[in-house]
């Protein structure tokens, strides 16, 4: 994707009058992605995330800029997109009636399988995800973890060389979560399949992907290595500090801390260099200090320090 | 990403497509819409059973417009009022989506989907005619007509309450048309058109479902004009071609054109 650009107009009110500004969804954007990669775009909601993946599906046509998807200019021809890619959306609403098995059956007609064929891919699909035991049960009968997982599977269904993703996981257990993320590596390894993954939570794009674009306000601020990316934050470290009830400001340790933290309720958040922060822990741990303490953490940055770091405003980002 | 372009997956031809829509809607019809087609055929035979306390039996033109307004009347319930929100549904959540990013003509969804909830109709509008025709001493030996009536009349609704579902602007509005749509059937379909004013006269000229039921009420005559079962079969088939285009239309506009 190269200098990308799409604006939606402005909000129009009653009587077709403008409300605001237009929105520029996606201004600028520079992407390039390997074949054979785990390429991550991660951001809080509104960042223009869904937006982008939008036009590189053929759904929405950008104002400017080119699209080129394995060779083919998408621009051009926004249709071949389909024939290219599979796309989950964050809606299930075309399949919510159809039972687990006859969706994945009929999205692989429906990508050009023959009718026997697409019931073995069915099959298999079913039973790599685990969803064996509730193949004959309606989507919308289904907790919204394990409809995510059977929309993954539809998308799963005929190998497609390119696999976008939106937001795949929501709402899952671990054990859908790992089945997910290992029927996405066979791919990978077995067809070098590339995937291009929405995501807005931190721990799981530090754990799958090859690369990260962190979009802000429909601007990349960055794209590296999930590893390099933390690299720019330095060797900060993030201390987390819950108070059972005040934060003891008389004690002249904690009151020293107060500046540097972000307060959200009872919890302080500080990043600190590493002996500051086993300083402030020592600090906080000892004496009176430690009696109005509910809990802390110390741990190594993420890439939500890092989507901080580089001036992101959103506070829309998941750890889980 | 490389020099030589990726060889494209084949596009699904319609055939195939339209198949796999019509064969999953239909099985989803099954699950979730049988209590809506038990009200469809309940809805139709209470009217009928309503009106035999004002229409004489025999085949009398009042009975032949009870008995076969009321038989289309369920496929314009199911058809138009229930394709029309489904659709409505669809689109606002962004299901469209799905169909958008899969390699199949607009037509092979909009016809499959159109197609599966005319069929689902067969069951209630055979009822409601055959129990019509016992209630109201009407000869019985003509309704084999049905067989192009329901696919007919059903192309057109169907197409109709597609694009009302496609069209408008929300899902709210979606499900209003197709209400109003079915109303209109309802009141133009089971009146007979001499008893109306000549305004109302041409609004029902203007619904699709008409000549449906003008078909189906020349056979309800003993000794009907088969010359006027097939003029209004054809025009029924030719109002239903264009309002399937016009919901493939509404389909294709609908799938390119959604904001995020």
């Amino acid at each position: 994707m190269r200098g990308l650009v799409k604006t939606y107009p402005a909000p129009r009110g009653r009587r077709r009058r403008s409300t605001g500004a237009p929105v520029l969804a996606s201004d600028g954007v520079d992407i390039e992605v390997a074949a054979g990669e785990i390429f991550g775009l991660l951001g809080p909601n509104g960042a223009g995330k869904t937006t982008l993946v939008r036009q590189l599906t053929g759904l929405l046509r950008p104002d400017r800029g080119s699209i080129d998807l394995l060779g083919h200019d998408l621009v051009r021809h926004p249709r071949r997109a389909a024939r290219l890619l599979a796309y989950l959306g964050q809606e299930s609403g075309a399949l919510d009636e159809l039972t687990v098995a006859l969706a994945a059956e009929t999205t692989g007609r429906l990508r050009g399988l023959e009718p026997a064929a697409a019931r073995r891919e069915r099959d298999a699909v079913l039973d790599e995800l685990g969803l064996g035991p509730l193949a004959g049960r309606p989507l919308k009968q289904l907790s919204g973890g394990q409809r995510r997982l059977a929309c993954v599977a539809t998308a799963l269904v005929a190998g497609r060389p390119v696999l976008v993703l939106d937001e795949p996981t929501t709402g899952m257990d671990p054990v859908a979560r790992r089945a997910v993320w290992a029927a996405i590596d066979r791919r990978r390894a077995e067809h070098g399949t590339t995937v291009v993954l929405v995501t807005h939570n931190v721990i799981e794009a530090e754990t799958v992907l090859d690369r990260v674009a962190v979009l802000e306000t429909g601007r990349v601020i960055a794209c590296d290595t999930p590893g390099g990316l933390k690299a720019l934050v330095g060797d900060e470290v993030r201390l987390d500090l819950v108070w059972r009830d005040e934060a003891p400001l008389w004690l002249p340790a904690v009151a020293a801390l107060r500046p540097g933290a972000v307060e959200a309720g009872r919890r302080w958040t500080l990043r600190l260099p590493p002996e500051r922060a086993r300083a402030a822990v020592t600090e906080v741990t000892t004496g009176p200090a430690f009696a109005a303490l509910d809990d802390f953490t110390l741990a190594t940055p993420t890439l939500e320090d890092v989507y901080l770091a580089l001036g992101g405003q959103g506070e829309g980002l998941v750890r889980a | 990403m490389s020099a030589v372009p990726h060889p494209l997956a084949p596009a699904v031809r319609v055939w195939p497509a339209l198949r796999a829509v019509y064969v999953a809607q239909l099985s989803r019809a099954r699950v979730a819409r049988i209590p809506l087609l038990f009200v469809a055929t309940f809805q139709s035979i209470g009217i009928m059973v309503l009106m035999r306390g004002v229409v004489d039996g025999g085949s009398g033109d009042e009975a032949r417009a009870v008995v076969a307004g009321s038989a289309v009347l369920v496929v314009a319930f199911v058809a138009l009022n229930l394709l029309a929100q489904y659709f409505g549904q669809l689109r606002a959540g962004g299901g469209i989506d799905h169909y958008a990013t899969l390699p199949v003509p607009a037509a092979a969804v909009a016809l499959g989907t159109a197609a599966a909830y005319a069929s689902f109709t067969v069951p209630g509008v055979i009822v409601t005619a055959v129990s019509g025709a016992l209630l109201y001493q009407l000869p019985l030996g003509g309704l084999w007509v049905l067989l192009a009536v329901i696919p007919l009349a059903g192309a057109a609704l169907a197409g109709l309450g597609a694009a009302l579902g496609l069209l408008a602007p929300r899902a709210e509005l979606a499900t209003l048309c197709g209400q109003l749509g079915m109303s209109a059937a309802l009141l133009l379909g089971v009146l007979p058109a001499a008893r109306l004013p000549e305004p109302v006269r041409w609004l029902r000229e203007l619904l699709p479902s008409t000549y449906g039921v003008e078909a189906l009420a020349e056979v309800l005559r003993p000794g009907p004009d088969w010359g006027v079962v097939l003029v209004n079969l054809a025009v029924c088939a030719g109002v239903g071609v264009l309002a399937l285009a016009l919901a493939t239309w509404a389909y294709r506009r609908a799938a390119v054109s959604r904001p995020a």
